[in-house]
């Protein structure tokens, strides 16, 4: 009998632990990441702090190298909230109350996933569809999303140089994302360049690691504010920022 | 006839086992066919045998105090006390207007008017052995019409017992009333101031016995397990029973009645109910051939004006009595169409009354024997009423009372998707479609339910839907779509069959129950065929995957997956099935090769991974190899 593999947060692909049956992915998710329900909270006036819900969206997580590894990094920070769309919506019948308020409570909404030809996995544009409600996200009284920010964090298998107007992909990611910045900046948010993990089917384990350091390093820098939203607007990805974030870090 | 008691046995089972299978078929219910049978082997048929069917009778009676008995275990006593205003208020006005009526008419022919009373109350009573065999076997016994007739026939059953005291001053000969008195009691020993105490004790000793000392003695016989000590012991009890009534002048069957209710609550309830159950059918049914072999068509034939007068007036006054009744009771008036065309027949105690009744002086016998006739044909065209009742009279009344009260939501006459079956499968396809604005017009069997949800305002029709009539009825001739959600396999065949044959531009939709039906079906032409419990059990299947730790998207789709191919295995199995056939293989047999054959499928199928699009393994070799 074989099993499909599993994500685990330690990043090992494992087969079932028949042992212990009721650990879930979801229990393990629990056991690191505080549930959603706990994590939204009033931002203190003067607390720098960066509210941040992650909407994930990997439809077969089990065969992911570099999302798994990911996800197990995410530190456990008040206001971060990470919601699994897939894991919550298996048939696709999204909750749109529950979606948008976790939208109401947060200020930086991070779209990760896996580049699924030029574009995201279908439950993200199933959750834009129904989410992103008229006279709620946009129209003349939908103010509801109004000044908070948004960006993909996603994972590429080609490597950097292939997404340029010259490489072979005709297109930066940024241009190819076109359609979700014209959305959000019709839904009044400030749209940020996406965080782009390069080259993913060249990564050995050791790369995989380097790749986890930094995301989550730029979780905490989002989380303490320590992004210069400022200088980002023109740039094609966020990884320059992110690098100066750590290098500032390590200093 | 000779051949002592063998050759009887022989010629009464032989005519129940060809003639009521015959009658069943044609949907006319095991007691016509029992009576049809005692017809056929009576001194007026085949004359197999001669006047011993009056003895039998008596002795066949005994099946109805086994009914009452086992009648009484499904009624826990909270029950009867509900029905208190019933059997009380319609069973009292029933033997009283039925009285009056008949007694009337009886006057008005010249009768003198103590034998009219007497007549009046003779012919009131109505037929328990009859009515409840049949509306039991029609699963009409629970809804409101089944409860009041069962009310009325109790009260009658009560009534019996001051009927027969009264008869000997109704005696109008005033001949030796004394003499020929016809059952000998305890009660004649006792001074009349002790009789009435002597009744009440054996009432108390039925109810308190069956109370305190059956149980545990049941139990101590339980614990023997010897099966056939419990069926004797359950025997005894009600002939026990029986007997004790018979002595202080109760009538028997409300005795076990009595005993039946209080042991309703007990658990050998269940128990009871099995080993009684065969002796009160055979015995009914001895009872029913017995009533078909003791019709005089002697008589009928010699005066059959007379007699069809007779049995039409009769029968067509208790019928307006009981109308009348049912609506000022507040039935419905489709339930109280059943309490009328359930009761109007004359029943079993009429022949009891009228043979104690002649010798007493109340009758003569000029007047008594063509009622007799008369009392044995009523009972025998009752489950022809019932039949007319739910063939033509019911499918009128249910047609036009949805119409009555809702004419404004209507469009068209019909709505274009009948369901067949209105239990929890076809609830919850019809809640669906309504939720939707889908009208949906639904075949039912079950009398209450028709009831309720036709107070809600759907559109409901009574009665089996197999029949051509009342598909023709709920307007299977517009229909689109057909959902069968039928309790029984045998039922979903067949409506399939007459709606392929009647109505073939209706597309079925049908629950199947097993592999065996789900061939059937789709043998039998279904395109669309559910096995009930097909996606329940996947979803028990993806709750496990989930709590096991895998993903619940994947968990999804895998059982999505899995219900494809097993649609797929479906369909080879049924062109197999064709083969496997020729080896005439049972049915067992067969599931268990079945499930072989999906099991070894499954397997086969599981190296197989649906969602290549989201595993980049193939890619990124691809891609590796180029660049190096």
């Amino acid at each position: 009998m074989s099993f499909p593999l599993l994500y685990r947060q330690d990043g090992t692909g494992v087969q079932v632990d028949r042992k212990n049956p009721s650990e879930t992915p979801g229990d393990r998710h629990r056991a690191t990441l505080p549930s959603t329900s706990t994590q939204i909270r009033r931002r203190p006036i003067l607390d720098p702090m960066a509210r941040i819900l992650i909407l994930f969206a990997h439809p077969a997580l089990e065969k992911s190298r570099v999302h798994r590894r990911l996800i197990a990094r995410i530190p456990q920070l008040p206001g971060l909230t990470f919601q699994d769309l897939y894991e919550a919506y298996p048939t696709f019948d999204i909750d749109v109350e529950r979606e948008q308020a976790l939208l109401e409570s947060h200020d930086v909404i991070v779209l990760q996933h896996p580049f699924f030809w030029y574009s995201t996995p279908a439950i993200l544009k199933q959750w834009q569809d129904l989410v992103l409600e008229h006279g709620w996200a946009y129209g003349s009284k939908g103010t509801a999303l109004r000044g908070k920010r948004l960006f993909n964090l996603l994972t590429a298998g080609g490597r950097e140089p292939g997404y340029h107007r010259d490489g072979h992909n005709g297109h930066t990611v940024r241009e190819l994302l076109a359609p979700i910045e014209q959305t959000v900046r019709l839904c009044n948010m400030q749209y940020l360049p996406p965080y782009v993990i390069f080259g993913t089917h060249w990564m050995a384990e050791p790369d995989i690691d380097a790749v986890a350091d930094r995301y989550q390093a730029l979780l905490m820098a989002l989380h303490s504010d320590r992004v210069n939203y400022d200088q980002v607007a023109g740039l094609q990805t966020l990884n320059p920022v992110v690098d100066a974030v750590i290098e500032e870090g390590a200093r | 006839m000779g051949g002592g008691v063998l050759y009887q046995a022989f010629i009464y089972l032989a005519a129940a086992v060809v003639m009521v299978p015959i009658a069943k078929k044609l949907g006319l219910g095991s007691v016509l066919g029992y009576l049809l049978a005692g017809v056929a082997i009576g001194p007026f048929g085949l004359h197999l045998l001669g006047s011993e069917g009056q003895d039998v009778m008596h002795f066949a009676e005994f099946g109805v105090v086994m009914m009452l008995f086992i009648v009484g275990l499904e009624l826990r006593p909270a029950l009867l006390w509900r029905l208190r205003a019933p059997i009380l208020g319609l069973g009292g006005l029933q033997v009283l207007l039925t009285t009056v009526v008949l007694a009337g008419a009886a006057a008005a022919f010249g009768l003198p008017s103590k034998m009219a009373v007497a007549i009046g109350l003779t012919l009131s009573m109505s037929s328990t052995a009859i009515v409840l065999q049949t509306l039991n076997e029609k699963q009409l016994l629970k809804s409101d019409g089944g409860q009041s007739a069962f009310a009325v026939l109790l009260f009658q059953d009560i009534a019996v017992i001051p009927i027969l005291a009264v008869f000997p001053l109704l005696a109008t000969a005033g001949h030796a009333a004394g003499d020929s008195h016809a059952a000998a009691t305890l009660l004649d020993g006792l001074p009349s101031w002790a009789q009435p105490l002597a009744v009440l004790a054996a009432v108390v000793l039925v109810v308190g016995g069956s109370r305190f000392l059956v149980r545990p003695i049941f139990r101590a016989i339980a614990q023997t397990r010897l099966r056939e000590i419990f069926v004797a012991a359950a025997l005894l009890l009600i002939i026990g029973i029986a007997l004790l009534m018979g002595q202080v002048g109760l009538s028997p069957a409300l005795g076990t009645f009595l005993a039946g209710v209080v042991l309703a609550d007990s658990e050998y309830r269940h128990e009871l109910e099995s080993d009684i159950d065969p002796f009160k059918g055979l015995l009914l049914g001895l009872f029913f051939l017995a009533v078909g072999a003791t019709i005089d068509f002697g008589l009928i034939v010699s005066r059959p004006l007379l007699i069809a007068g007779l049995v039409a007036g009769i029968v067509i006054a208790k019928f307006a009595v009981l109308w009348g009744l049912g609506r000022a009771f507040g039935l419905s008036r489709d339930q109280g169409s059943l309490l009328a065309f359930s009761l109007p027949q004359v029943g079993e105690f009429a022949f009891v009354l009228f043979s104690y009744g002649i010798p007493l002086g109340v009758f003569t016998a000029a007047v008594a024997s063509p009622l007799v006739a008369a009392v044995a044909l009523s009972m025998a065209i009752t489950p022809l009423l019932i039949v007319l009742n739910e063939r033509v009279v019911q499918p009128r009344l249910c047609a036009r009372e949805p119409k009555d009260e809702r004419k404004a939501d209507t469009i068209d006459e019909h709505a274009a998707v009948l369901i067949a079956g209105f239990g929890s499968f076809g609830s919850t396809v019809g809640r669906l479609l309504r939720a939707n604005g889908v009208a949906t017009t639904v075949l039912d069997l079950d009398a209450d339910r028709v009831e309720l949800l036709r107070r809600l305002g759907l559109k409901v029709y009574y009665g089996d839907a197999s029949r051509y009539d009342l598909l023709l009825a709920a307007g299977a001739e517009k229909a689109r779509l057909l959902v069968i959600a039928l309790d029984s396999a045998e039922k979903t065949l067949q409506l399939v069959h007459t709606v392929k044959t009647h109505f073939p531009q209706i597309t079925i939709m049908a629950r199947a129950f097993d592999w065996e039906d789900a061939h059937d079906l789709t043998e039998a032409g279904v395109g669309h065929v559910y096995s009930q419990s097909l996606d329940t059990s996947l979803r028990v299947g993806v709750d496990a995957l989930h709590y096991l730790g895998f993903r619940a998207y994947h968990s999804h789709r895998s059982a999505r997956q899995f219900l494809r191919h097993d649609l797929e295995s479906l369909r080879e199995l049924t062109a197999d099935r064709k083969v496997s056939q020729a080896r005439y293989l049972t049915a067992a047999r067969k599931r268990i090769e079945d499930l072989e054959r999906l099991l070894e499928a499954d397997r086969a199928d599981r190296g197989a991974d649906a969602d290549m699009g989201w595993d980049a393994e193939t890619l990124r070799e691809d891609v590796r190899g180029m660049t190096r």
